[in-house]
Parts: C-alpha cells; sequence; structure tokens
C-alpha cells in the first residue's frame, strides 16, 4: 500500500474514481506514513480519526457518483487555517488551546469537494519566517539532505511543514499561505511546485493573518497539475471578505495545454543580484532556453524598483502585523499568563506568548506607524510598493509571464542563519510579486550542486493564473525532475 | 536609524509586550540593524507617488443592513481564559 | 455672528479676578447610526441583550474574520453630513485607531482619520435672546463603538460584554465655535434634531445612542487658545451645562492661582455636579493610525449622494423658515417648534384649525409646562393635538372664555375627554346672555358703593369689577359682555 503515498493528486483522483483503490486505504496508508515521521515534525496536530471519517464518506459518495472534484484525496492544512473544532495554532503559544467555532472559507472549500484533512501542519509562528525555525512547536526538517555532508536542513519558511509533509510524501498536497514568499520558497527548497495566486483570488477569512494586504493562500503539490486542481478548489469570491474578488473561476486544470508557442516570457535584469550563486544563474539561463525551445519568445525587462521590494516589505508586513497580532491578549482565547493588573496581565501573555521573531516584526511595525515615523516609513513604503506595482504593469505590456529564480539559494541548515536581514534575503527574489499582489509559481527545475532541489519563478499578471500554469506546465516537463529524497526518517 | 533601548521599552510598552533587560538589549541591536538596512528607500524617487492602499483595483462590496450572525455566546465565550455567565473576565480594570 | 449674540457671548463671559475670561467650547458627538446590523458584521446593533448575545465572531475579533461594511450605515452618514450642509468625499478610508483595551476586542478600532467620509459643514443655532449663532462642523466620520466593560461585579474582576462591540457610530466633530454653556447646549440640542428628523440616530442620551465629548478651555478675549480638558460621561444636556460651567470655573481658578490648565480626560459626576480626572494613569496615547488593509477605500458615487440629497426631508432650519412665513410666529417660537419634529407635528396639527399664534403659544406654554411636570415626551402627550385643536376652536367661538379653557385644559390632561363633552358635562359655556350678566352687575353696584365712587374717579378701578363679576359667574361670563355692561350701568365711556 506505501506506494499510494508516492502518487500524485491527479493521479490519486483518477485511481480513486476508477475504484482501484478507496479513499479510506489512500488516507490509512498516508496516516501510516505520518506515524513513522515524527522526526519532520511536520504536523503540529495529527487528525487520523477526522481523516479516516471522512474518507468513508468519500467512499460513500464515490459509490454513489457524486465524488466531488477532489473526492478521498488526503491533504496537509497549515495551522494557520481555522478548522472548525481542531485545535488551530498559527503555530504560536499565544494561541494555546485554541479550537474555533468555524471553518476557513478555503478548506471549507476543499471539504465542499471532497477532500479529506489529514492533520495540521507546522509553520513559522504567525507565518513568520523563511526556514521554519521560529514555529512554538519546534522545527520542520526538510526530508532533503546535503549529499556533501547529510546535515539536516530547514525546508524553508513559512510553510516548512506543509512543504516537508508532500515532500516527504505524508499527504497529497498540503493548503499554505504566502505574504512574501511562504509557499514558493518552501517549495523551491523541498523540489516542489509553489503556487502563489493573486491577491483576491482566495478569500482570506479564517486564516490567522499576518499582513493583510500581502496574505494568500495558495497550493504546495508535487505536480503543476495538482497546483491547478487544488486552486480550482480554493479560489472563488466570498462575500465575507471584503478583499475577494468576484470573477469566476476557471478550470485551471483545463489550462494546461502544454502550448506555449508566441508566450512572450520576460526576463527582468534587476534579478540578476550581486553574489548570486553561479548554479542559480546557470538554472535560470537554462530555464530560458526551455521555454525559448518550446516556442516561446524571450524578452528583457526591466523593473527598476526591484531591490526595494525586500525593505518596503519590511515595513508594511511588521505594520500590519503589530496590529493584527494586537488581538491576541488573553482576553478571549489562547494563552492567559495573570498579572496584577490589566496591563500587567497583557504584557505577560504577550512576552510569553510570542516568540522572538513575532516580537521583533511587532516591535518593528509598532515603532514605524508610531508618532513622527508614521511618513517617514509607512508612507515611504507605500509609495515604493506603488511603484513596484507599476514596474509590473509596465513590463507586462509587452510580456505575458516573467521567469526568475525562486530563492538565491538551496535549502539550509537550522541555525546557520541567525542575522535577521540575512535570513530576510531569501525571500528577494519573491517578495516582489506579493508587494504588487501579483500570482506566482515556483517549478522545482534542478538540483544543486550538494543534490538538492532549486526552483524557478514565474510572474504573472493579476487574474491571470492560466497563462501563469500553462508556462509552468511546459517549464515542468522541460525540466523533467523526477528526484525523490530518500526515506531517512522512517 | 538606530534606536536605544528606552525607545524599545516605549515601543514595546505600546505593544503590550514585557521585555527583559536582556531582550531590551538584544532588540536594540537587531531592530537598529532592520532600520538601517531599511533606510536604503530614502534613495526612491517619491515625489508625485501616491502611497498604496489596496494592491487590486475593485470597488469595495458592501453588506446589506441585515441582522444575520450573533445568538450564539455559547460560542464566544467557549475559548475564554476565564469567564462567568458568558462574560469575559479580565483583571480589575479602575476607570 | 450679529450684536445681540456678541452682547450674549460677553455676558456669557467668567468674570475673575484677573479680567474676563472666554469659555471656549468644542464638541465630538458620537452618534449611534439606527442600523438593524453593525458596522462590519452581521450581529443586532440593538441595545440590550444577554452577555455577548450580539456578538459575531467578527465582533469577538476572532482569528482569521474579516470586516465587511454595513451599506446602510455609510447610506446614513450621509444622509446626515448632507443634513449638515457637509462636504460629502466621494473618496473616503477606513483607519485603524491602535490601542489596548478589554472592550476593544481587535486591539484598534475601525475608524475614519485622514479622510472621513464627510468634511466641513455647519449648524445654525437660535438663542432664547433671539440672535443665531453659527457653529461650524469640522468632520463626521464612521467607527465602531466598543464593548462594556463592568467594574463592579467581582471584586477582583471587571466583566466584558461585547453587544456593543462594533456598532456603527458616526462621531461629529464641531470646530470650537462655541462660547458659552447655553451654546454648548444648543448645539447639541439642534444636532438631536436634525438627527430625528433625517432619522439617522434615535438621539437618545439617556440610553447612550448620542454622547457627548465636550472640550473646554478658557482664555482671556483675543488670546490663543487656551490648553483644553476632555470631558466625557455626560449623558444628559441639562447636566452638560453643568459640566461646563463646573469645569471653566475650575479653569479660571487654576490659572487665576498661577496654576496650569493640564491636557486630561475628566469625567462628570452627575451626582456632585463636578468634573474629575480619570483615575486610569494616562499614558502618552500613540494610537498608530493607518489605512485597514482589510478594507478597500470607500467609493462614493456623486448620482448616488445627489440621490439621498434629493430624499432628505424638511429640516428644521427649513421648517422654522416656512413657520414665520406661513404662520407668522417670531423667529424664536418657529425655532424652539421646528427643532423638535414632534412638537412641529404637534404644532401644525393643532393651527390647522386655530390661529396659528395663538397655537404656538398654548404649545410651547400650556402643553410644555403640563409635560414637564408630568416628565412625559410630547409623543406621549395625553392630550391629542386634534383634542387642543378643538379646544383652541371652541375659545375662538366664544363658547368658553380663555380662563375656562385653562381649567378645561387641565381636566383633559387628566381624563383625556374631549374638549367639548367636558364643557357640556360641566356646564362650562360662557355666558353671553346680556340679561344674566346685567343682574349680577347690578347686585355688585348695589353692594359695593365705595367703590362704584373710586372707579368714577379712576376707570381704570374697573378691573375689580370685572373680576367680581367673573367671580360671581364662575368664570362664564363672556368678559367682553362684562365690559361693556359694566360701563353702561356706571356712566362710563365705551372703549
Amino acid at each position: 500500500m506505501t506506494n499510494l503515498t508516492k502518487l500524485t493528486l491527479s493521479d490519486a483522483r483518477d485511481g480513486l474514481r476508477g475504484k482501484d483503490f478507496s479513499a479510506v486505504e489512500l488516507a490509512q496508508a498516508h496516516i501510516d506514513a505520518i506515524g513513522q515521521a515524527g522526526q519532520l515534525n511536520a504536523f503540529v496536530t495529527e487528525t487520523p480519526d477526522i481523516a479516516l471519517e471522512m474518507a468513508a464518506r468519500s467512499d460513500e459518495r464515490i459509490a454513489r457518483g457524486e465524488a466531488g472534484p477532489l473526492e478521498g484525496v488526503p491533504l496537509g492544512i497549515k495551522d494557520l487555517f481555522c478548522t472548525k473544532d481542531t485545535l488551530t495554532t498559527a503555530s504560536s503559544h499565544i494561541l494555546d488551546g485554541f479550537v474555533p467555532a468555524y471553518e476557513s472559507t478555503v478548506t471549507a472549500n476543499l471539504w465542499r469537494d471532497g477532500a479529506v484533512m489529514l492533520g495540521k501542519t507546522n509553520c513559522d509562528e504567525f507565518a513568520m519566517g523563511s526556514s521554519n525555525e521560529t514555529s512554538y512547536y519546534g522545527p520542520v526538517i526538510n526530508p532533503w539532505r546535503r549529499a556533501s555532508d547529510g546535515a539536516q536542513l530547514v525546508p524553508g519558511g513559512s510553510s516548512g511543514g506543509s512543504a516537508s509533509a508532500v515532500a516527504a510524501r505524508l499527504c497529497l498536497a498540503a493548503t499554505a499561505t504566502d505574504t512574501g514568499g511562504s509557499i514558493r520558497q518552501p517549495g523551491a527548497l523541498t523540489g516542489l511546485v509553489g503556487l502563489k495566486p493573486t491577491y483576491g483570488r482566495c478569500s482570506r477569512w479564517g486564516i490567522v493573518a499576518f499582513a493583510s494586504s500581502l496574505d494568500q493562500a495558495g497550493p504546495l503539490t508535487r505536480s503543476v497539475r495538482d497546483a491547478a486542481i487544488m486552486l480550482t478548489s480554493m479560489a472563488g469570491h466570498d462575500a465575507k471578505d471584503t478583499t475577494s474578488v468576484d470573477l469566476p473561476v476557471p478550470d485551471y486544470e483545463a489550462a494546461l495545454t502544454g502550448d506555449i508557442r508566441g508566450m512572450r516570457i520576460g526576463i527582468p535584469k534587476e534579478y540578476r543580484i550581486d553574489g548570486m550563486p553561479a548554479e542559480i544563474d546557470a538554472l535560470w539561463q537554462q530555464g530560458i532556453s526551455w521555454l525559448q525551445d518550446a516556442g516561446a519568445e524571450v524578452r528583457d525587462i526591466t523593473l527598476p524598483h526591484t531591490q526595494y521590494a525586500l525593505p518596503a516589505y519590511y515595513i508594511v508586513a511588521p505594520a500590519e502585523a503589530s496590529s493584527n497580532l494586537a488581538r491576541y491578549d488573553g482576553v478571549r482565547y489562547g494563552l492567559r499568563v495573570p498579572g496584577d493588573d490589566i496591563t500587567d496581565m497583557y504584557e505577560n501573555t504577550r512576552a510569553a506568548g510570542f516568540g522572538a521573531e513575532v516580537k521583533r516584526r511587532i516591535l518593528i511595525g509598532t515603532y514605524v506607524l508610531s508618532a513622527g515615523y508614521y511618513d517617514a516609513y509607512y508612507i515611504k513604503a507605500q509609495k515604493v510598493r506603488t511603484l513596484i506595482k507599476r514596474d509590473f504593469e509596465q513590463a507586462f505590456e509587452d510580456v505575458d509571464l516573467i521567469l526568475t529564480p525562486t530563492t538565491p539559494n538551496a535549502a539550509f541548515a537550522p541555525g546557520e542563519i541567525t542575522d535577521p536581514v540575512t535570513m530576510y534575503l531569501n525571500d528577494i527574489f519573491t517578495v516582489t510579486v506579493n508587494m504588487a499582489g501579483l500570482p506566482g509559481i515556483s517549478v522545482p527545475a534542478g538540483l544543486s550542486s550538494d543534490g538538492l532541489p532549486l526552483g524557478l519563478q514565474l510572474i504573472g499578471k493579476a487574474f491571470d493564473e492560466e497563462t501563469l500554469f500553462r508556462g509552468a506546465g511546459v517549464l515542468e516537463e522541460a525540466a523533467g525532475f523526477d528526484a525523490e529524497p530518500d526515506v531517512w526518517w522512517a | 536609524m538606530s534606536i536605544d533601548q528606552a525607545t524599545v521599552r516605549h515601543i514595546a510598552r505600546l505593544a503590550r509586550i514585557r521585555v527583559s533587560d536582556e531582550e531590551a538589549r538584544q532588540f536594540e541591536g537587531e531592530l537598529s540593524s532592520i532600520l538601517t538596512w531599511v533606510e536604503q528607500l530614502e534613495a526612491v524617487d517619491t515625489n508625485d507617488v501616491e502611497p498604496m492602499t489596496s494592491v487590486i483595483e475593485v470597488d469595495m462590496k458592501q453588506r446589506r443592513d441585515e441582522v444575520t450572525d450573533g445568538g450564539m455566546p455559547d460560542k464566544v465565550v467557549a475559548n475564554a481564559p476565564e469567564r462567568e455567565n458568558h462574560f469575559f473576565l479580565v483583571p480589575k480594570v479602575v476607570e | 455672528m450679529n450684536e445681540r449674540a456678541e452682547a450674549g457671548r460677553q455676558a456669557a463671559r467668567v468674570h475673575g479676578a484677573t479680567g474676563d475670561w472666554e469659555i471656549v467650547i468644542g464638541i465630538e458627538v458620537h452618534a449611534q447610526v439606527s442600523s438593524k446590523a453593525k458596522l462590519f458584521s452581521g450581529a443586532s446593533a440593538d441595545f440590550g441583550g444577554e452577555p455577548n448575545d450580539h456578538v459575531s465572531l467578527v465582533d469577538a475579533a476572532m482569528p482569521g474574520m474579516l470586516p465587511v461594511i454595513n451599506e446602510y450605515c455609510v447610506e446614513q452618514a450621509v444622509r446626515t453630513g448632507l443634513g449638515l450642509n457637509a462636504q460629502i468625499n466621494l473618496h473616503s478610508v477606513f483607519d485603524r485607531k491602535n490601542y489596548f483595551y478589554p472592550d476593544l476586542p481587535q486591539g484598534y478600532q475601525i475608524s475614519q482619520y485622514q479622510q472621513p467620509v464627510v468634511g466641513e459643514g455647519a449648524v445654525e443655532l437660535d438663542m432664547p435672546d433671539g440672535s443665531t449663532v453659527e457653529i461650524g462642523i469640522e468632520r463626521l466620520h464612521l467607527e465602531q463603538d466598543a464593548g462594556k466593560s463592568l467594574h463592579d461585579q467581582h471584586p477582583t474582576a471587571s466583566f466584558v460584554d461585547l453587544n456593543r462591540s462594533g456598532v456603527a457610530l458616526m462621531e461629529i466633530v464641531s470646530k470650537p465655535d462655541m462660547r458659552s454653556a447655553d451654546e454648548a447646549k444648543a448645539y447639541v440640542s439642534k444636532l438631536r434634531a436634525i438627527l430625528r428628523y433625517l432619522g439617522t440616530c434615535d438621539g437618545n442620551m439617556e440610553q447612550g445612542s448620542m454622547r457627548a465629548d465636550i472640550n473646554v478651555s478658557v482664555r482671556h478675549p483675543g488670546e490663543p487658545l487656551g490648553t483644553r480638558c476632555e470631558i466625557k460621561n455626560v449623558n444628559s444636556i441639562r447636566f452638560m451645562g453643568q459640566a461646563i460651567d463646573y469645569e471653566a470655573h475650575r479653569q479660571v481658578d487654576l490659572l487665576e492661582d498661577g496654576g496650569q490648565v493640564v491636557q486630561e480626560t475628566r469625567l462628570f459626576d452627575p451626582r456632585r455636579g463636578e468634573t474629575r480626572a480619570m483615575r486610569t494613569k494616562e499614558e502618552a496615547h500613540d494610537y498608530r493610525y493607518f489605512p485597514d488593509p482589510d478594507l478597500l477605500p470607500l467609493e462614493l458615487d456623486q448620482a448616488w449622494v445627489d440621490q439621498i440629497a434629493g430624499s432628505l426631508p424638511e429640516l428644521p432650519d427649513s421648517k422654522k423658515a416656512r413657520f414665520v412665513e406661513q404662520y407668522g410666529l417670531s423667529a424664536y417660537d418657529a425655532g424652539v417648534l421646528a427643532d423638535d419634529k414632534a412638537a412641529a407635528d404637534y404644532f401644525e396639527t393643532v393651527a390647522s384649525g386655530a390661529d396659528p399664534k395663538i397655537a404656538a403659544n398654548w404649545v410651547t406654554g400650556e402643553l410644555y409646562a403640563a409635560l414637564n411636570k408630568k416628565g412625559l415626551e410630547i409623543e406621549a402627550s395625553p392630550v391629542a393635538p386634534e383634542a387642543l385643536r378643538d379646544l383652541l376652536g371652541l375659545m375662538a367661538d366664544q363658547t368658553i372664555s380663555g380662563r375656562i379653557a385653562k381649567d378645561v385644559f387641565e381636566i383633559m390632561l387628566e381624563t383625556g375627554e374631549a374638549p367639548l363633552s367636558i364643557v357640556e358635562a360641566r356646564g362650562l359655556k360662557q355666558v353671553t346672555d346680556t340679561g344674566a350678566i346685567e343682574q349680577i352687575v347690578e347686585e355688585i353696584i348695589a353692594a359695593n358703593p365705595d367703590q362704584v365712587a373710586e372707579v368714577k374717579e379712576k376707570p381704570k378701578a374697573i378691573g375689580w369689577f370685572v373680576g367680581q363679576v367673573m367671580k360671581a359667574s364662575q368664570g362664564k361670563a363672556n368678559p367682553q359682555a362684562v365690559n361693556d355692561v359694566l360701563r353702561n350701568k356706571l356712566g362710563l365711556d365705551q372703549t
């Protein structure tokens, strides 16, 4: 049965429909795999009973011929998504014991379409991190190890648990969220497809907020097709989220025609940063060739404000976070540490409940919004953001997609990066996309000299995920990435 | 822009996060280096540029004035660390 | 500003040892939008309810919850802005005002800071001395109300109820244009009248659906503005006068003793009639306003605004002008009636069948006094406007005298009976039969030779005889007929 965990989501879907195996068997195979993968620390909460119950109902629906698009497909759910009656922590101590009375819109959409929940995946605390080292529940380990020294590595972040779980075949796909690269960067570091949709494509309702103007849900999968299937279910207008967009959701899988002839691909010169490893640059050049070979037309473009995206992000995101995280005050849910008076209680609770990175960002955010600094930091950053968006708008007058590397490096070891700014630089290629609200996808494209996966990123026009998927499908096909990590943890 | 420990303590107070002396020292360095790093934005000419207020260009949808929610005090207080008769309890506040 | 208003303002100054002090007042009114649901959630905005019953997961600020704006609240804010002759901003932005308090579950209040939905406007006040004063409106914006903390339920804990959390408020900020407690009271009364006419807020101050925070400072006339204190917890217009007078004198005493006014928030204690500084330690407020990223900018359509403008009811100022024009009322009477829609409607019903000036006098005189005594609003008047109209009709056709009318009115107040049946059942009809009056007159003349002699010298003393006749007729004699008969019998000139 272990081979059931090797299937892609689309193969499993077809197998279930063809009654090659049952949803319960599929769920059980993944439950067993999760049971053996404790070392990866990919899950905060495992929900095998719920999974088997949901799978049994899927089998009934399949038998009745009422299978939904994701019927019986077992998924990991990032612990940032509120799940009704199931512990939801955002990997933070401050949400100790929090059991929501509600289901996030995105997960509700998945369950509507027949998907099965295996558990809640670990992540950086409140999705703040690029290595999954900031989780209150401990770091997640990447199933990939360095060839040279066999060192254990981080899976990237913040959706590290989701990435490790999908890469280690603990689930067929997982939900994730991306505020500055938190889907694409761990996707690249674990050899997966990671999609951040256009801002507004998926509802944010019921997802623990980090930075409201940047957060967007998306899938981590083992193929572009799987990502298309997942997004088709996850996306859609939600009247409960004013920032979700009322546009029809296309059948994204149907966009995978494999034909990109005549498509114009932009190559932004500003992404060729100082000190970029040669192998990253080489992979990028390889990607350009693949797309050209498939009939695309490659054009040099300029995105002049690229270098300012990351510093602007580290003003906007912490500012929003400092306000979004004010609700964690020990009054209505989660951790409370007693105090002499109300202020004392707040300060004790929030001191104990938040980890160092979250505190850092709350403090930065509080500072940049405070009297006398607001214009110099926050307003300046939002102006820069306008310029970044304008850069993309101008570029997209001439091109259909933009190709860049996903990350400036492969996976690194826990503790290897301690300086916050150095850690932030991991998102240098992904964060621009969030700042402009655009869709971006990371496709595994090759291995580093140390045998670690590397990704290439395609960036699309707003709400044109179809073109993005089409390009990504061709890139995937050309790269033929079929490496898998050794199963050292089981 | 580097900030001192007094500033760290001031913003920590605004954010209602107690910081130890050691944390204040650590944050002083870290926050200063982050703030120095973001200062590169000063090089960008943003004259005549509007700050972004919304990354997508759509009109805000509005809700009709109908009572569609509420009536579930059990659920509202279910996760509260301290509650009594459907009230949340907090340390006494003096006005 | 006319001369009379200027004179009134000078009279309102505080006379201190170092000269006159001018009181400068600005008022922030929080008016609850009369909506069914809250500003950003579908929970009920009704007063009361069991603890945390009118609360959605959005109001309780559960993780991942998002605000969606109530279109009716936006419309009411625009309607109110139009009623205040104010600028409507077609582009406005919701901001977060960040601070920690147990009744503020999000850790921020969604409000409008730099770009409110309504800009500058003006309200005109009619002062009792007949002067008019214009008070500038700085802005009107929409914001969320906070929840409620109860501090007296438990020895060591406060109880938090979020039923009010997220209810839609309009904050209406005046310019510091008022110079006396009377102007402040007139301003809030006028604002309340406008809100009630528009139907955008019920204006109930006791229940808290309309609250006023009063900024008070003092200065010698012509000097720059002094340091102000904000007085909260003033929940009636009467208390507002007390609070302002107390606070102004406190500041004057402080300054004249060489002290300084500290900018602070003070609570009004209605039992003592005093203001006191809040006990909570005032920290330097730094609300860190920024645009709420969960919401998009609020974009309004000019055609939609015009449509609302076209649907506004007649407002107090136009009604007042019409009352002066149509009924010939004095500006003051017209203003008093027009400022209360219920009173204006009542008056117009009465005036439909009576002399308008007499109708106005009766409504603002007898009726108001009676209602005041009973502590009733005009909507609950035991005398319906039609009944008062009929009573005035009986007076007009001389069925009863003015004196009897007052007695009948008293009976109407107590019994709710129709005036004509009271008059008939109690035989209160006026006596116009000259024969009956002559008989009474003759008896009185015969019995009072001294007064007869006196009246011949001093014709004005006839009043004494009129009184005696009226008394003898139990008030039923027609006063004009009595006068005529008396003059005839006493040999005085007819007037």
